[in-house]
Parts: structure tokens; C-alpha cells; sequence
């Protein structure tokens, strides 16, 4: 199949940025999104242009490390797809395809198609685990875990943090991401005793980088593990609980 | 030099915890003036950081990805091990190790095999602490399942992301000590070179891959968790910027490089599609409980599978295996896969793989049962393939997917350069010539976590006073100097042929010859082309863009470059190792029914090898495996 | 690229969140966006009753003006008397509701603010939605719409500035004089779809920002929010209409 491409290209951080548009010829039905620009690429190394960056890495939806805006959607058309398990056969022959980076303050461009989540890290820093020292640990089946709770706990641990709730909000919040990284852990029995800090140490750090929730829901259709908003929900009642709770132990 | 293991001198079982005692500590209030630096974030380099920050002493860790969390021990799926026996099966430390020991294909080294099993109880217990939501049953107990084969049910799980879920763990205990401010996080920077002064590790030197600026780093030792080599082959299960350069480049700089052609095919990967693809992607080894494998008896078969009739199929593993069937170890299938293949009888449109079928077993128990206990696997090969594997059957072929050599290290994990410290797969250790399912992670959690934090203070403490060398050391320069000029070289060069081309050509001599069967016309050919190729690279490679900003083709190009030494030194090793063992198959070395044929009286040894320059023949140097604990004898699953 | 600089701290390392300084509760909540939107939730809810209890009440032109006027008198004179004194509770009622407007509007500004800057490049490309329907994202327009309305509808029916019945008249005959003008009807109409629009989203909304979650009920807010909509606007909308239609009058 042949496309026509549309492809953010700039040079860097406070370069000026502006759409190219590329052919990809003789693209296979089976080769994924990211090889279809490879192939795009080798021919663009083969006539002495600079390559189109874009981030990638596991190439099978798990490192979170791809991520693009495809014709307006945050990973591409098809539902719960990271943009690495796009396939090809989800176009059509002639198609014009955009492609953008996504766009936020808290995620800066680099080059071309390549973000800076490194946002995202603070958040988790800020208080996304729980306190054990290596060595600590109690044996692992002295505390048990409801199956429900830990199915939860999973479905919620299942983010990759590749941004595209961020990239898909109007709004350029980060709610998906933060509430998943905390619910991971706050419904869990082990995330107990720090459930309330976390959660206001989080929702304050995410709110240095990140626009605010206003419940339109396209996070949840963006994301490529299907995280629900349930878990927001769970975040704010978390962060206000924790807010009566840090001034209880003051 | 001659390889010391550092063995001690006790019973197996009483080894760990005698040598924890022998070692030498570091006062806790000394810790903090020791500086660590670690290179990789994966489930070793993060586990390693985390506790030594938690520890006391100031760590660095370095990774050429935006995040820690996004290093590729998150693609693990099935499992992790651990000798629990929260069953009551009879599971034992002792059992884990024997188990280890003999899928490994006798080897490996039987000490730091039974500390693996030994310590395999304390990960699952620290990773359940640390919020790992591992798979319950409904008693809200540990819920466990066997795997690869195992005779007791010593796998946990977390869906099937279980790598993801370990590596999420470390990366949150690696977060909260970087905001307590014992480790510095250190993130798109790629470690080029290994700086050694007087003989010891003393720090690294990176490139920035964002600025492409060249930086100096010192410290009292290096550790380097920095994965495994598979993309040696271009097409693995590897992600795309897997690699084994800061590996390399301590080889390079006197670090032995151990048993490389030691590598594993995994056979449960979706076939590629095209010239272009760009990696394979695996389906759990699960799958093959379910599923029977087979090919048509003709080559020349153009019905689609379910036209063809059971008289016209060849299930060939449960026709030359009937004990064991579709489960034989991965090994055993992934070379018969090849061997039908390669006799002209391979499925799908470019003759590349085997059907998996799963039409007995969806009509045995109902195709709503074996959806939900595969979970999203075939809804995922269905994205891939663009198949419906309920109506027609999955192809499926071997795959690189894990190389148990590495860095040789000996008990304290330290390589043949003092200072310098390699983990998890990075390292040669433990696995022998053949892992089993679901003891990567284990490994890589138990060298991070319970095995280098104790064995770095021992080479530590007694520096004690001494501060780090300075970067301003003349070292320093000189490998700064080494790192400009090879970038510089690379966008120079200007010729015509992409990297990317250039390690696609590398991994197909590689997989043609150094792939799942071996021998020695082979491996001389490909000893005569892959130096011929690499020559071509580094005067006909293009690299466009500049050293100075993001440039992706540039990274690849220092990776391409090393991916071709160690090639040469993969085939080298597998041309010296004359015998058939765990993931290694020399043709020349089988039984008469075609298995695998070990030779323990010549080979029962590690095979590290020692740089040498390039264009000089390195030097082998061998360690001797003893099995004292564990009766060699030979695989059957007839 | 991005080297996180820290002070190395000796000794245990801090609890999430330890170390913050606090400020009253209240002020703490409000400067958080999370905060913020249980601002919006809350004065939104009081909203939400009041909207649905004026509807209700002013369901009695159906049963004649008699009725009507009574209510509305009861409303100044009888609610709550004599626990507090006459029109008490009154003005009780609209000093919160124009404190709680005032809140609902500021926070939504300042959200506006930061949702703003926090994608200061906008996507070159259209974008294509998927779940955020159109209440979603036109909130702050029908929020606008809305608020002209109110200052129109107090203008007309409390006040009189633009209520063309004469002064001294029973407010039935000024509602009345009201919608019998075609232009001021139809304002009515439009501008109650916009409520509605406004509520509907609302409804649902203000389940997540209080973080009212569990999976026994999330399945009924998305019909609670259009049945409260529905009913509220169709009560809204046929006052006007009546009148027009000549069934009220």
C-alpha cells in the first residue's frame, strides 16, 4: 500500500517545528505503524535526509516508550493499542496520515516525534511506592491479598506511562497516569500505612506539570491497557481524606 | 591470569551464609562516603541501586532510556521462581537448584546456582512488600503455576506481565531513593566507555543522548546491570535498543566475556512477515499445553490448514517425542522447528514457521475456555497476524530471545577487572548453557537485591579513606578522547548503506550459522564474512544528522559496531565448544537420534575469553565446572 | 538529559509527602486543581438542588395562579418562620447561591487558566475525539450562556427592570407577561437546553471529582445524570411553552 504522510518535524526544544509530508511506498499490510516510518526512514537515510525520530523501544506494547498523535487520536485509531501494535491493515491504500507529537508543558519536545516524560518520574518519586527496605519483608503470604483487591491493584499496575491520557486530554492533565500509579498501590493491604501522604504527595507534584480533570473521559479511550477513570475517582477521594489526615498529625 | 571463582571453602548449603559473615562490612555510617556507579535500570541495575541507596552509600545509576521503567526485563511475561512450596509439593531450595543445575545442562557453577535458589524465597517476599500485585487465589493467598516444564508449582505470576510488575517494584523503590537523595538518576545517557585506573574500575564515561554531550563520571566501583545480547541477531524478542555496548566496552577494556555462544531460542515467537520487520514477538510458552504443533508431510501443500486432512499432517514432536510431546524443553523444539522448516514443509507466506493448533483442544473444553485461560494471547496474535487463531491455526517459530552468557563474574559478581561488577544478564552466571522458564527475573532480582549488596562492601571496606580518583585523570581524557573520535568517525564516514542494513546482514550470518544448530563449516564461514562485513560498515556506513542533538542513527551505530565484535567472539566460542549442550548445538555433536550429545570430559569448563585487540585472536581462558552436589547425566524426554 | 539534582540526605529516607507545610484545610483544598473541583462538585450540587426545587415549585402555574402566588409568598414570608424571621430564609438562600456561583465560576476560571497552560502549543492537527462528548467540551461555553441567562432571568423576574407587566403585579402575571413575549420565550428555551447541556455533564462529573466511586452503582450515574437533566429542563422548558401555546395564562 502507498501513503501519504504528514510528520511533525523540529530540530529541537525551541527549534521551530512544521509538517513535512513523506510518501511511504510498497508499505506491507502486516508491517506495524513504527516500520512502516523505519522504512520511511531508510529511504530518507538513503537520500541523505535526517531520519525522523520518534521513541520506541519493546516494540510490544509494554515499555510505554512509543507514543504518537495519529491523525488526531493519541496512539491511532484502534482502541487499547499502543501505537507499536498498530497495524498497518488498519489503513487503507491512499490514505493521508498526520502525525504529530504529543503536546504538553509537562511533556517538552526534544526532536521531531520524541516527548520528555521524565514528569512522569518526579510523580512517582514524589511518593509512588511503599517503604520497605530491601530486606525488610515479611514472608510473602503473611499478608492475604483479596483476589478482587489484587485484580484491582493489577488492573490499575497494568499502566505503562507512555502518556497518551496526557496527549488525549483537552485539558493536558495527567490524572490517568497519577491515579493508576497511587490506586496501584493504595488499595493494596501493604499500601496502607502511606496511603494518604501518597496521595497528597502525588496529586501536588502531578499538578506542577499537568492541566486538571475536568471528567471528559478520552484518557480512558486513549489508553493502550484500557485503565479505567475509577481509579481518579479513588485518587481524589484519597487526596482529600489525605489533606483532613496530614493536618490530624500535625 | 588465572579465573578465580572464589568459591568458599563450605557445604553448599552453608556457603551464603558463612561467606556473608566472612566478608568484610562497611560501617553504616562509612557507607555514605563510598560513590557507586550503575549502569542499566533494569530489573538488576534498579534493584542493585535502590538498595544500595537504602544502604547508605551514594549511588549514580545511568540509563540510555527516558525512564527507568522502561529497560526490557518489562517485557517479561510468565514468571518468576521461587522455592516456596506454598503447596505442599515437595519443593525445596535443594530441588530449585538441582532443577537449575540440570536444565542449565551441567554448565553452570553449582555455588552461585544454589545461593539463586537459595535467596529466590526473599525476592517474592520483598516483592509482595513492595506492593507487586502478584497473582491470589481466593483465599487472598500467593496463587502459583509450573511452568517450562517443572514438576511442582514454584512460578509466580502477575498476568502475564509479571516482568513489568518486578521491574515497576524496583523502579518505585529506585524512585524513593532518589528522592531521599542517596541515588542520582541519571536518565538518556549512554555508557561508551569503561574507565580503569591502576588496574581498578574507577568510572565511565557517557554520552548524552539528547545534548550528545560527552561526560566523566568517577566512581569506588562500577556495576554494570546492562542486559543481554540477543539483537546480535537483529531479529529477537530484544527490544529495538537492546545491546551489549557498556558490556563490550569492558570487555574491551579487560573484563573476560564468558560462554557467549551460550544463547537462547525461544520457540514460541510469531514468524516475521517481511524483509522489513523489525523485531519478533513472543507468545507465551503457555501456549504449548494447549497446542499441537505440526507441518504438512508436503512441501509443496497449498490447502489452508484446516482443509488439510490428518492423514497429510505431520505432528512431528509428538511423533519423535511421544513422553513428552508438545512440551519437550525449548531447546528440543525450537530445533525441530528448524529442521522441518528447512526441509521445505514450513507454513505461511513465507514458509517460516509451524502451526500451533488449537482446533483439539477448543473442541475438547469449548473455545470461551481457551480464550479465558490465555487471556489476551490470542487477541494479541491476532493484532499482530491479522488471523483469527480460533479458525485457523497460529504460526509460530524460534526466536533469540535470552543469552545466559555474559561478563564472566565470579562469586562476589566481580569480573576479572576490580571495581567492576556485572549483574543479572549482563553476567555469565547461573543459567549455564540453557536457562528454564521463569528464572530470569529471579536471577536478576536476586543479584540486585540479596547478592551485591552484601559482596560490593567486601571489595569496598578496605578502601576506606581513599577517595574516588578524580576525573580530571589523565583516563578520563583518553576515553573521552576514544568516545569523540568514534562519533565523530561515524558522521564522517558518509557511505551509502544505512545501520540498520548493516545489522540486518550481521544477524542473518549470525542466525544462519550461529543460530539454533551449529558447525564448523558454518561457523568458519561465518567467521570469514562477519569481519569482511564489519570492514564494510565502518567505511561505507551513513549516519546522517550531527553528534549534537538527538540522533538515533548514531546510537545505533556505536551499538552495530560492537554487536560485530561480539558476533565474531559468539562464533569463535561455538566453533571451540565441540560438543552439543543446553542452547548450543553443534551438529557434529549428537546422539544417534539426533539429541544434543555433551562431552563432560572436555568441555565441563566456562569458556571466558579475553580481549586481546581487535584483529587479534583472543585468549581463552577456562574455569573448570566441579559438580559435587549434582550427578551429571544426560537429557532424555523420549 | 534530565539529571535530577537533590541534596543528599543522611539518615532514613522521607515518608511521601513528609515535610509539607499546611495551611488551614479548607484554603489547602482550594489551592489544589483536585481541590478545585471539589469546589465546582459542591457548589454545583447545591446548584443542581436548588435548580430541581425551583422547577418543582414553579410547577404550581399548572394548578393556577392562585397557587403560584401563594408559594411565592410562601417562600418570602412562611419558609422557615419563625425559626429565623421573615424573608430570612430568603436571603439566607441567595447569599449561598451567590457565594457558591461565585466559587463555581472562579474555580472554573482558574482551571480554565491552567488547563490552558498546560498545553500552551495546541495540536496542529484536527483532533478526534472519542469520549468526550459535546457537554464535556463545551462546559465552559454552556457554563457562559448560563450565567447571561441568570442575569436576564433575575433582571425579569425578581427585579422587574425588564418585566413588561406593571409594577405592583402578582408575580404570576409577571411570569406570564414574560413568556408571552415570542423573543424572550424562545431565549428561555435555548437557554435552558444550555442548562441542561451544562447539568447533564455536571451530573456525572460531579461523581468523579467527589470521588463518589463503586462499581455497584457507576453504572447508574451516567442515567441518573440524563434523567436529572431531562427532567429539570422538560419542567424548565414548559413554562415558557405553556404560556406561548396559550395554556397558561
Amino acid at each position: 500500500m502507498n501513503l501519504t504522510l504528514r510528520v511533525w518535524r523540529q530540530a529541537g526544544p525551541d527549534a521551530p517545528g512544521r509538517f513535512e509530508t513523506y510518501q511511504a511506498t510498497d508499505v506491507s499490510e502486516d508491517a506495524s505503524f513504527l516500520e512502516m516510518l523505519d522504512h520511511v526512514n531508510e529511504s530518507l537515510i538513503e537520500s541523505g535526509e535526517e531520519p525522523i525520530e520518534f521513541a520506541h523501544d519493546c516494540r510490544e506494547g509494554i515499555c510505554g516508550t512509543c507514543g504518537l498523535m495519529i491523525n488526531g487520536q493519541a496512539h491511532g485509531p484502534e482502541r487499547a493499542t499502543a501505537t507499536c501494535q498498530l497495524h498497518m491493515r488498519k489503513f487503507a491504500d491512499g490514505d493521508e496520515i498526520v502525525i504529530e507529537p504529543w503536546r504538553a508543558a509537562g511533556f517538552p519536545i526534544i526532536k521531531d516525534l520524541v516527548v520528555d516524560r521524565s514528569a512522569f518520574d518526579r510523580i512517582v518519586e514524589a511518593g509512588g511506592y511503599i517503604s520497605v527496605d530491601t530486606g525488610s519483608a515479611p514472608d510473602g503470604n503473611l499478608i492475604p491479598v483479596p483476589k478482587e483487591v489484587a485484580d484491582t491493584s493489577m488492573d490499575a499496575a497494568a499502566c505503562i506511562a507512555c502518556g497518551a491520557c496526557v496527549a488525549a486530554c483537552p485539558n493536558g492533565a495527567a490524572q490517568l497516569f497519577t491515579s493508576a500509579k497511587m490506586q496501584h498501590l493504595s488499595v493494596l493491604p501493604q499500601g496502607q500505612p502511606e496511603r494518604y501522604e501518597r496521595a497528597v504527595a502525588m496529586v501536588d507534584t502531578m499538578e506542577e506539570f499537568f492541566g486538571s480533570c475536568t471528567n471528559m473521559g478520552e484518557c480512558e479511550a486513549a489508553c493502550p491497557k484500557g485503565i479505567s477513570i475509577d481509579f481518579i475517582a479513588m485518587m481524589n477521594k484519597d487526596y482529600r481524606k489525605g489533606l483532613m489526615k496530614t493536618r490530624r498529625s500535625a | 591470569m588465572t579465573l578465580d571463582s572464589k568459591i568458599p571453602d563450605a557445604p553448599l548449603q552453608d556457603m551464603w551464609r558463612d561467606h556473608k559473615f566472612n566478608m568484610k562490612l562497611v560501617n553504616p555510617n562509612n557507607k555514605r562516603k563510598f560513590e557507586i556507579i550503575i549502569v542499566g535500570t533494569g530489573l538488576a541495575g534498579a534493584s542493585a541501586a535502590a538498595t544500595l541507596g537504602e544502604l547508605g552509600y551514594r549511588v549514580k545509576v545511568f540509563t540510555f532510556h527516558d525512564s527507568p521503567r522502561r529497560a526490557h526485563s518489562i517485557a517479561a511475561q510468565g514468571g518468576i521462581n521461587a522455592a516456596k512450596d506454598y503447596h505442599g509439593e515437595g519443593d525445596s531450595v535443594w530441588r530449585l537448584f538441582y532443577d537449575t543445575v540440570k536444565g542449565g545442562d551441567y554448565r553452570s557453577r553449582e555455588a552461585n546456582v544454589y545461593r539463586l535458589a537459595e535467596v529466590s524465597n526473599n525476592i517474592i517476599d520483598q516483592c509482595v512488600a513492595q506492593g507487586v500485585p502478584f497473582a491470589r487465589e481466593y483465599g487472598g493467598f500467593l496463587d502459583n503455576r509450573s511452568f517450562g516444564g517443572a514438576q511442582v508449582r514454584r512460578t509466580f505470576y502477575a498476568r502475564g506481565q509479571t516482568g513489568q510488575q518486578l521491574l515497576l517494584g524496583a523502579y518505585q523503590a529506585l524512585a524513593r531513593q532518589v528522592a531521599a537523595g542517596t541515588v542520582e538518576l541519571i536518565t538518556q545517557s549512554e555508557m561508551l566507555e569503561l574507565v580503569v585506573v591502576d588496574g581498578k574500575a574507577s568510572g565511565i564515561v557517557v554520552r548524552d543522548l539528547v545534548t550528545g554531550e560527552i561526560t566523566s563520571h568517577s566512581a569506588h566501583a562500577v556495576v554494570l546491570g546492562t542486559g543481554g545480547y540477543a539483537n546480535a541477531f537483529y531479529l529477537s524478542t530484544n527490544a529495538m535498543a537492546s545491546n551489549v555496548t557498556a558490556a563490550w566496552r569492558a570487555h574491551r577494556k579487560g573484563a573476560y566475556f564468558a560462554n557467549p555462544c551460550f544463547t537462547q531460542i525461544h520457540p514460541t515467537a510469531i514468524p516475521s512477515s517481511d524483509e522489513f520487520q523489525s523485531k519478533l514477538t513472543l507468545m507465551s510458552e503457555s501456549l504449548r499445553n494447549d497446542g499441537r504443533i505440526w507441518v504438512p508431510n508436503d512441501p509443496d501443500e497449498t490447502r489452508a490448514a484446516a482443509d488439510i486432512p490428518e492423514a497429510d499432517r505431520d505432528y512431528f514432536l509428538e511423533r519423535k517425542y511421544p513422553a513428552f510431546g508438545n512440551l519437550v524443553p525449548r531447546d528440543v523444539a525450537s530445533r525441530n522447528a528448524k529442521e522441518v522448516v528447512d526441509a521445505g514443509k514450513g507454513v505461511g507466506p513465507l514458509k517460516n514457521g509451524v502451526y500451533l493448533d488449537f482446533a483439539d483442544a477448543i473442541s475438547r473444553v469449548g473455545k470461551q475456555a481457551v480464550d479465558d485461560k490465555y487471556d489476551n494471547l490470542f487477541e494479541m496474535y491476532e493484532r499482530i497476524t491479522g488471523e483469527d487463531p480460533f479458525t485457523s491455526p497460529m504460526r509460530i517459530y524460534p526466536a533469540p530471545h535470552y543469552t545466559m552468557g555474559g561478563l564472566w563474574v565470579d562469586y562476589h559478581l566481580q569480573t576479572t577487572i576490580p571495581g567492576l561488577f556485572a549483574i543479572g544478564e549482563a553476567n555469565f552466571s547461573d543459567h549455564g548453557a540453557n536457562r528454564l522458564g521463569a528464572s530470569a527475573l529471579m536471577q536478576g532480582l536476586a543479584d540486585g537485591y540479596f547478592v551485591l549488596p552484601y559482596t560490593i562492601g567486601d571489595y569496598l571496606a578496605p578502601m576506606l579513606g581513599q577517595s574516588k580518583v578524580d576525573t580530571s585523570a589523565s583516563e578520563f581524557a583518553m576515553a573521552e578522547q576514544a568516545v569523540r573520535e568514534q562519533t565523530d568517525k561515524f558522521l564522517k564516514t558518509n557511505g551509502t548503506r544505512s545501520v540498520d542494513w548493516y545489522h540486518r546482514e550481521l544477524g542473518k550470518i549470525m542466525w544462519d550459522h550461529c543460530g539454533m544448530a551449529r558447525n564448523r563449516a558454518g561457523l568458519e564461514k561465518a567467521l570469514s564474512e562477519i569481519p569482511a562485513l564489519r570492514e564494510e560498515f565502518h567505511t561505507n556506513v551513513r549516519v546522517p544528522g550531527s553528534g549534537s542533538s538527538l540522533n538515533s542513527s548514531l546510537e545505533k551505530a556505536g551499538r552495530v559496531a560492537d554487536f560485530f565484535e561480539l558476533s565474531e567472539l559468539m562464533c569463535r566460542d561455538a566453533l571451540m565448544r565441540e560438543e552439543s549442550c543446553g542452547g548450543h548445538f553443534r551438529e557434529e555433536s549428537q546422539t544417534e537420534e539426533g539429541e544434543a550429545l555433551r562431552d563432560d570430559d572436555n568441555f565441563a569448563f566456562v569458556g571466558a575469553w579475553q580481549w586481546q585487540g581487535l584483529g587479534t585472536d583472543p585468549a581463552l581462558h577456562k574455569e573448570q565446572l566441579t559438580f559435587d552436589n549434582v550427578a551429571l547425566s544426560q537429557r532424555s524426554y523420549k | 538529559m534530565a539529571t535530577k539534582v537533590t541534596g543528599v540526605t543522611e539518615g532514613s529516607p522521607p515518608s511521601p509527602g513528609g515535610g509539607r507545610t499546611r495551611r488551614p484545610f479548607l484554603l489547602e483544598l482550594y489551592g489544589s486543581a483536585v481541590g478545585k473541583k471539589y469546589v465546582m462538585a459542591i457548589t454545583g450540587i447545591v446548584w443542581l438542588g436548588y435548580i430541581f426545587a425551583h422547577m418543582v415549585g414553579n410547577l404550581k402555574i399548572y394548578t393556577g395562579a392562585a397557587d403560584f402566588n401563594k408559594y411565592a409568598e410562601f417562600l418570602r414570608t412562611g419558609l422557615l418562620v419563625p425559626i429565623v424571621p421573615e424573608e430570612g430564609a430568603l436571603w439566607l438562600m441567595r447569599i449561598l447561591l451567590i457565594v457558591t456561583l461565585f466559587l463555581h465560576i472562579m474555580a472554573a476560571y482558574q482551571l480554565t487558566v491552567m488547563n490552558r497552560n498546560a498545553r500552551p502549543e495546541r495540536y496542529q492537527a484536527r483532533r478526534e475525539y472519542v469520549a468526550a462528548d459535546f457537554a464535556a467540551r463545551t462546559m465552559r461555553w454552556t457554563g457562559v450562556i448560563v450565567l447571561l441567562f441568570l442575569l436576564y432571568h433575575i433582571a425579569d423576574l425578581t427585579l422587574g427592570w425588564t418585566n413588561p407587566a406593571a409594577a405592583g403585579s402578582t408575580p404570576f402575571e409577571k411570569l406570564v407577561a414574560s413568556f408571552e413575549q415570542p423573543l424572550v420565550a424562545a431565549f428561555y428555551v435555548i437557554a435552558n437546553l444550555a442548562l441542561g447541556i451544562h447539568i447533564y455533564h455536571g451530573a456525572w462529573s460531579l461523581f468523579q471529582s467527589m470521588g463518589w466511586n463503586n462499581r455497584k452503582f457507576n453504572h447508574w450515574r451516567r442515567a441518573f445524570a440524563v434523567g436529572f437533566a431531562v427532567i429539570v429542563i422538560g419542567g424548565n422548558v414548559s413554562f415558557p411553552l405553556a404560556v406561548q401555546f396559550g395554556l397558561v395564562g
